[in-house]
This record gives C-alpha cells, structure tokens and sequence, in this order.
C-alpha cells in the first residue's frame, strides 16, 4: 500500500477550487491498494472536512495553524507530515502560495519534484509527467529516475473534482514550533478603482502584447465601441500602464465569468491569461503566429496581423 | 552592501523548428535567445533600490547566470542597464539541470558573494517552472517570499515590506527578515531602456567566469544526478480545436464580422 498526499488550499476562509482538482488527480493516479490522504491547514480547518468528503478520499489530515499562508509554517507542516507518512506520490497546485514554499520541500526532501504538471500516468510501473515547455508550444514529459517518491504541483482548470460522497477518517497533525521569518500584514484588494465590471461582459475584445505600441490603443477602444464589445487586455498591457488594470483578463487579473463572445487580437495565450477565459464558448483568436497556444483554446483562428484584420473589421460596422 | 540578480537566458522557438535526433529538446539551431522577461523587471528592482539610497556608490548590482558562452550576450544587457558586475557559471556538467539543480549552483554563488538580499524571477517565460528562486532560498536557507509585486526595503535594513500578488487582483502585505530571497513579478516597475552609450559601454566590462570547483561542486551535484526530474522526451501538442478561418484579409474580417453580428443577433 503507498499513500498519495494532496495538500488542500483556503484562502480567507474558504476552500480554493484547486484543491478539489488534485483529489481527482489523485483519483486518477491511485493504483490497487493505494490510499488517498488530504491535508488541510487553516485555523479552523474542521470547517473544511465537509467539502473535503469526496469520492476516493480515505483520510483527512486537520492541521490547526495560522490563518492565512506563511512560507515557514506550511513547508514545515507539509515536511513533517511527509516524513511521518512517507507518502509515495505528493500533490500541490501550482498557485502562488505553493510559489512560495514547494520547491523548498524538493529541496529538503529526496523526491522527484515537477511543477505546472497537467497530465501524469504511470507508464510500465513508473510515474510520468508532462508539462510544457517553450510557452507552451511544446510538451515535456518527465520522468524520477532512482526516487522512491515524487511530488507534483498540478495546473488548475485541468483536474476534474470527484462527486462529493466519502466517510473519510479524520485525523489530526500537530503544527510543528515554527519561527516565521514572515509576518503577513493584510489582504489589499485592487478591486476600489475598477473603471468597468470585465466579470459581466457578454462580448469582450481583448489586446495583446501584439499591439506593439500605445498610440494604437485608442483605435481598439474604437474598434471595441464600434462592434459592442467591452475592451480588455493581457497583463502586459496593464502593467505599462496602458490600460487600468480592472481590464486585465487572467488568473491576477479578471475571470470572463460571463463572456461568451472573446476576440484575443495578439495574445499569445499563456497559460496564465487562459485561467481568465478559456471557459468561454466562443473564441476567436488572431495572431501572426500560427503555433500561438491561444488557438489551442479558440474554436476559431485567424493567422494574420491584427491591424489589417481591425481595418478591415470597421467597414462591416 | 550588495545585491545579487539571478538572470536566465530563455529561449523562445523560431518560426520552423525541429526536435533533436535524441527527442529530448529542440534543436538548439532553432532557438531565439534573450534574456528573461521576469529578470528585466528584477534587474530594475535592484538598479532603483541603489540609485534610492543615500550613497549608492556604496551599492554593488551583481547579476549572475548559470549558462554556456551564448548568455553573455543577456548579462551584456544586465551590465549596459546599470549592473556593476556580472559573473556566468558554468561546466559541461551542468547541461541538463532541472531547476533543483540550477539552484544548487545560485546558492553556492550566492553563499561566495555574501549579498543582502538575492532577487530572481517569478518564472522563466521559456519553461515556467516558478521554482528555481525558492529552492534557492532553501539551499541557503534563507527567508524567501514570492510574486512580489511592491518592495519597500533598505539596503543592510534587517527586514522589508513587500506584496505577493495573489490570484484574482488580491495582495498580501507582509513584513520579511533580511537577507532574504524573492521572487518578482512583471509590472513591480518599468524596466529602463539601455542607452546606445551604455551598451557600448558594457561590451568593454568583464564578466566574471566561475566554474564548479570555485564554488566547491562537484559534478554530480548538477546535471541529470543533481536534478530531481530528467526529460524523458519532447513532442508536439495535438493540433487545437481551432478552426481556421482562411482567405484574403478581406474574407477572414467578413467572416469575423459575421461571427460577432450572429452573436448579436443582428444577422
Ligand atoms: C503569477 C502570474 C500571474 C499572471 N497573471 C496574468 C494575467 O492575469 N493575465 C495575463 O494576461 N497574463 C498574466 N501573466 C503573464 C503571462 O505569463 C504572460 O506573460 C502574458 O499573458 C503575455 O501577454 P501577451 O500574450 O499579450 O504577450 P506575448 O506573450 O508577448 O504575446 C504577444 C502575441 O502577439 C502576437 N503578435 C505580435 N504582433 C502581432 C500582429 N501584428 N498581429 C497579430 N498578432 C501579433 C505574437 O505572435 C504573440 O503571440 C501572469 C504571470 C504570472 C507568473
Ligand atoms: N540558469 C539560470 N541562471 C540564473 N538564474 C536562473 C537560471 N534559471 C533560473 N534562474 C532564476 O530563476 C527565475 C525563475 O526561473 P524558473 O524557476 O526556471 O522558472 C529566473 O527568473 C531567474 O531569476
């Protein structure tokens, strides 16, 4: 019997969808035999065990720490629970808190580590994962020679999350004595200067880093104004400052929630914006670059320069 | 006071590509070499934290690579915005490190220049594994933080204040003992531009060699024994879902425009 590990997340009290994803990646993986243990730090983390309950789970791990993510304290609970179990294959999600602490742990423990995995197998007994490479244009498959364990930070949105039917047994971790090096201060949510709702947008016409330059911002204004679409962009874009930030589409930025019309004109498609859109039923996605990963998305493509394809776009309006 | 900027030369594909005979990477031919997009942003970071303080001429910039020969050119770059020196690291034996293993070789750096504080990037824009920063931090076992987006911090001061940005637009505030590892996020600032000036400058200045020996490793502490994951192969994604839209320009923004007026039902 080995056991398979997944780390839970909650930000703020609540259960990040990503957690339940790695409960079905491990539903995936589990062979004859195995068990599958979930961990959960928070404050109160029996609040959790609930939604925790779901097909496949065999345990659930209370860990009653801090409230809120601290690198020092979730490596070390996270290291102990390791050592005391000896998992054979870890799970994370690849998130920003698991940027903070998870490749530590590969560190001090000898396990095979791979990060933004989105498909796993074992492939004649031993475990194979991919992720990608060269922006995505590429997929890398990876394997642990001479590990005994393996840990993987898994891509959100891949995973689909288990019915939710288990009696799991309940068990507790102690917080292991830990000195932070950090003390988190407060949340700040950039959400105050919001020019538009991009949540709410039905038709949503998002530019890229392919627009090159600022002085063709206004044209897409134009252009977004003109067809009735909202306008969005991609993080480069808001970074420069060359729009708000409310308009930035992405995993730090706005979900699509409920677009249903998305026209990307020179986004490459990162896997970091898709986390905003690529639920959206409708994409049409122009790019020079016909190997950009955002047609991997799109249900329809158009290879070519997004000022011609503008230009021409206005005499139909 | 010092501090110490970890910078990886990324590379993207060219337009037609092949995977080498072996099927483990590209065909380095068709490789397009630069320096990191993340690295632009912390490279900048440092560069304003000296140019902030009260005597900057007492603040040393030191960017550091782990890479063959062709990364000069990106610590070239690091050298014409501003950095004062700039070290490369490397040994045949290193080729085919994961990022555990890179990171091996940054701690050992990082232990021989003794800085205040080590920035990398949140990820590299080539692989994206947003790991090497922090297993660094852990080889060091220094204090880390990642995805800052804001850094309020003082040349020798024993902490700084800083942002991780987190998902959906949400930050965290928090206080970290110094020195101290991050990792930092695009948009913290505005990269500046080399001048031609400067970058003529900087194809004068030295770079630094440093091999594993100097920095007390051995070859089986990098590459594939020093890694904690190996290729096993490479191959393309199956074609995406999208559909085409071929023709002269004319045709695909008809048919675009049919697209968007179906969906407003207008047609
Ligand atoms: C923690 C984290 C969070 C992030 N959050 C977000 C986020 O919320 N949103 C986000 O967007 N990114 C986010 N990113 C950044 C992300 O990784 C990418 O860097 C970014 O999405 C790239 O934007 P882009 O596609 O506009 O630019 P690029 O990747 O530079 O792509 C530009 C594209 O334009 C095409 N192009 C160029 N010229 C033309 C032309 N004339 N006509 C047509 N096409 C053209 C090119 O072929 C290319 O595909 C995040 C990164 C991290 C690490
Ligand atoms: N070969 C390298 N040399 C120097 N720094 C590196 C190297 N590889 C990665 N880094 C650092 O780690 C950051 C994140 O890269 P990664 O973890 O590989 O996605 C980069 O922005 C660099 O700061």
């Amino acid at each position: 019997m080995s056991i398979i590990l997944v780390i839970a997340e909650q930000r703020r009290g609540e259960l990040r969808p990503v957690s339940l994803e790695l409960l079905g990646a491990a539903q995936t993986l589990r062979r004859e035999g195995d068990e599958v243990v979930v961990a959960i730090i928070a404050q109160e983390p029996q609040r959790f065990n609930k939604l925790l309950s779901v097909a496949g789970v065999d345990e659930i791990i209370n860990v009653v720490g801090a409230m809120e993510f601290a690198p020092d304290s979730f490596e070390s609970v996270v290291s102990g629970i390791i050592s005391e179990r000896k998992p054979e294959l870890v799970l994370v999600a690849h998130s920003v808190d698991s940027f903070g602490y998870v490749a530590a742990l590969a560190v001090h423990h000898p396990m095979g580590f791979a990060s933004d995995v989105f498909k796993a197998e074992y492939v004649a007994g031993k475990l194979v994962a991919t992720r990608g490479g060269y922006g995505q244009k590429v997929c890398v498959e990876l394997d642990f020679p001479n590990r005994k364990s393996v840990l993987l930070a898994i891509r959100a949105n891949v995973f689909k999350a288990p019915d939710p039917s288990s009696t799991p047994r309940l068990s507790i971790f102690a917080m292991p004595a830990v000195q932070n090096r950090s003390t988190a201060r407060e949340f700040i949510e950039l959400s105050a200067a919001d020019d538009v709702d991009m949540t709410s947008a039905e038709f949503i016409l998002t530019v890229g880093r392919g627009i090159g330059e600022e002085a063709r911002v206004p044209e897409f204004r134009k252009l977004a104004d003109l067809v009735g679409a909202t306008l969005g962009c991609s993080r480069p874009i808001a970074d420069a400052g060359w729009l708000p930030k409310s308009r930035q589409v992405g995993q730090s930025g706005k979900t699509a929630s409920a677009c249903k019309l998305y026209l990307a004109m020179g986004v490459s498609g990162a896997i970091q914006h898709l986390a905003g859109m690529k639920h959206v039923s409708t994409i049409v996605a122009v790019n020079t670059d016909a190997e950009a990963s955002i047609f991997s998305v799109a249900k329809y493509g158009i290879v070519g320069d997004l000022f011609e394809i503008a230009e021409e776009l206005r005499r139909h309006f | 006071m010092k501090i110490l900027v970890a910078v990886k030369q990324v590379a993207a594909l060219d337009e037609d590509f092949k995977i080498r005979a072996d099927g483990r990477d590209i065909d380095a031919d068709y490789l397009i070499r630069d320096l990191n997009e993340w690295d632009d942003f912390s490279l900048e970071e440092a560069m304003r934290i000296k140019e902030a303080a009260n005597t900057p001429g007492d603040i040393e910039v030191v960017a550091v690579s782990v890479g063959p020969a062709s990364v000069d050119e990106s610590l070239r770059k690091c050298l014409a915005k501003g950095a004062d020196r700039a070290l490369r690291v490397w040994d045949d034996a290193i080729e085919y490190s994961d990022p555990i293993a890179i990171a091996r070789v940054l701690a050992a750096v990082t232990m021989r220049e003794a800085p205040d504080m080590l920035f990398a990037g949140v990820q590299s824009s080539d692989h994206s594994f947003a790991s090497t920063g922090i297993a660094t931090a852990a080889f060091l076992n220094w204090p880390h933080a990642a995805v800052v987006n804001m850094l309020n911090y003082t040349p020798g001061a024993k902490t700084a204040v800083l942002r991780r940005e987190l998902e959906g637009g949400l930050l965290q505030e928090l206080e970290l003992q110094c020195p101290a590892v991050l990792t930092i996020q695009l948009g913290i600032n505005t990269p500046r531009y080399a001048s031609l000036r400067s970058i003529k400058q900087a194809a004068a200045k030295p770079i630094e060699m440093l091999s594993l020996a100097d920095l007390h490793l051995v070859a089986n502490d990098v590459g594939e024994s020093g890694s904690s994951s190996r290729v096993r192969r490479m191959y393309l994604p199956e074609k995406g879902r999208a559909q085409l839209i071929e023709g002269d320009v004319a045709t695909k923004a008809r048919r675009l425009a049919e697209i968007i007026k179906e969906f407003r039902g207008q047609t």
